[in-house]
């Protein structure tokens, strides 16, 4: 098989993922929508003290991204795995690993580039500032693919398993701390002014190692699934 | 041996409630844990030993 | 002398042979804790800087290090039960996770049983403690996702794939929390005891621990023998073997 129609797969399953998510985009506007109420709550529960929310912002903006990629996950397969093209998608010449990356970056796309985008704004909200939101932002960019690449083995594992919505989170969220770590610990070192540089870094090493990984696990999972 | 009484032993140097606490935790959930198992193995023979009385019924009727 | 482990690896001849070992590991491993829990109790002297409290040791760190070592071992089950497709192996991997759990359960509680008198708190957010609490909801996640789906084959494939997925993260883990805490200074405790460990307290340790791994050897292979029964309740040789040996042993 050449090269180029290997690529050429990936990109249509891309394609057509985003082009699906753009026909029901409530679907993808209800995790953002998510977001915004859960970090807009926290204020409120902890109270308005400008010092206070600025200490608890970091943790508090990626534990509400952290949830809101989960409860998008489901969204990554079952359609999918309804209506039949998971199998046709096993048993394509393309290797499924490949697919699976491009399946999970088009998830991505949808309710990853979103929560990134918005990022800024929630910030404000919690008075961050200047570098500060600079680093959430681009800890948001490196640390929200590998949050989608760990998901989806999640996803495959739980696919049509009675109860797989809470499920997933139990299997999820322990594979998440050190993505959490790293995130909010860009931020705070940001704010501390030691520079986000060593944790956003290290943010970089956990994508790497989960792109290496996770779909070849997604795959075996989906397989699995499907048999 | 440090001990100079009984009740000195399981005072414990005043950690006894922390000490003994760990231990008893330790042995209790080991001994549910076999017993657990013992219970569901003997589910499993009897559940067995219902089936070859069934079977050898079945064969003499 | 030459034995066909190979033999062993069929269901069929691996049940008897387990059934023949448990009570050896068993028996070791009681009298081993009598010896551990002798010497940790009356031959091992007052540590100079934490007085009795350090007794918990005894318990706590072979529980932790069960609880990481059993993982381990799940998850060499797991993947070599993914490899050569053996149905022994998921057997064991299943088998192995109950104990491992309980031990990762052990070992917190206790660790807040020493941590409170040492440190002056039940909790704090240090490496290994993390490290093990989130070994605790990886065992957790691995039974419900075997409970959950209905199909044997495929529960214990994929608690095998997470299995082996949660191996790779539990280090990751470990560092990152050591990470964190560099970044937040204040509620670093060192885990290092400090003073110089006796010898006597070393040994009594290390009993316990051999103890610990003799008695999940032989809970494990009563688990799996119950695992086997239940999974395999229509198939002849279990008829067979089983139910004669059983009754063999009630009479």
């Amino acid at each position: 098989m050449s090269r180029s129609s290997m690529w050429e797969a990936v990109r249509e399953v891309v394609r057509r993922d985003v082009l699906l998510a753009m026909r029901r985009r409530s679907d993808a506007a209800m995790s953002v929508f998510f977001l915004v109420i859960v970090v807009s709550l926290f204020p409120l529960g902890v109270g308005p003290e400008p010092a206070v929310l600025k200490t608890i912002a970091p943790g508090v903006l990626w534990v509400a991204a952290l949830l809101a990629c989960l409860l998008s996950l489901s969204r990554v397969f079952t359609a999918d795995y309804v209506d039949g093209a998971l199998e046709q998608m096993v048993l394509a010449p393309q290797p499924l690993a490949l697919l699976v990356a491009g399946k999970v970056f088009a998830h991505w796309l949808i309710s990853g580039l979103p929560i990134v985008l918005l990022s800024p704004l929630l910030g404000l909200q919690f008075g961050l500032e200047g570098e500060a939101l600079g680093a959430l932002v681009l800890s948001l960019l490196l640390g929200t693919p590998t949050l989608s690449m760990i998901g989806a083995i999640g996803a495959a594992l739980v696919l049509g398993v009675r109860g797989s919505g809470l499920l997933v989170a139990l299997l999820v969220l322990p594979l998440y701390v050190p993505v959490l770590i790293f995130g909010a610990g860009a931020v705070t070192s940001s704010m501390a002014g030691i520079g986000a540089e060593a944790n956003l870094s290290l943010l970089g090493a956990c994508l790497v190692l989960s792109l290496f990984l996770a779909p070849w696990a997604t795959a075996a999972a989906l397989r699995i699934a499907l048999e | 041996m440090q001990w100079g009484s009984a009740s000195e032993f399981f005072a414990m140097g005043g950690y006894g409630l922390y000490v003994w606490t760990s231990f008893a935790a330790t042995a209790s959930c080991m001994i549910w844990e076999v017993l657990a198992l013992w219970r569901r193995r003997a589910a499993i023979r009897a559940e067995h030993q219902a089936r070859l009385l069934g079977g050898i019924d079945e064969t003499a009727a | 002398m030459s034995v066909n482990w190979s033999k062993y690896s069929a269901p069929q001849a691996f049940y008897p042979l387990a059934g023949r070992l448990i009570p050896w590991f068993a028996i070791v491993a009681v009298a081993l804790m009598g010896v551990g829990l002798y010497m940790g109790f009356f031959v091992a002297p007052t540590d100079f800087q934490q007085g009795e409290s350090y007794r918990i040791i005894f318990v706590h760190v072979p529980a932790a290090w069960m609880s990481m070592f059993l993982y381990v071992v799940m998850a060499v089950w797991a993947g070599i039960g993914m490899g050569l497709n053996a149905r022994l192996s998921y057997m064991m991997a299943q088998a192995i996770a109950p104990t491992g759990a309980m031990f990762t359960f052990l070992a917190l509680l206790t660790g807040a049983m020493w941590g409170k008198p040492t440190w002056g708190a039940w909790w704090v957010w240090d490496a290994r403690l993390t490290s093990e609490l989130l070994l605790l909801f990886q065992y957790a996640g691995i039974m419900l996702l075997r409970t959950s789906i209905d199909d044997t084959r495929r529960a214990d494939r994929s608690s095998a794939v997470f299995a082996l997925v949660g191996v790779v993260n539990v280090p990751i883990i470990y560092f990152s929390v050591q990470w964190w805490n560099t970044l937040h200074q204040g509620a670093s405790v060192s885990m290092a005891t400090g003073s110089k460990m006796a010898s006597t307290m070393l040994l009594a340790m290390l009993i316990m621990t051999v103890a610990f791994w003799l008695y999940s050897i032989a809970v494990i292979l009563a688990r799996v023998r119950c695992i086997m029964a239940e999974r395999e309740s229509l198939s002849v040789w279990d008829e067979q073997t089983a139910v004669i040996q059983d009754a063999a042993e009630a009479r």
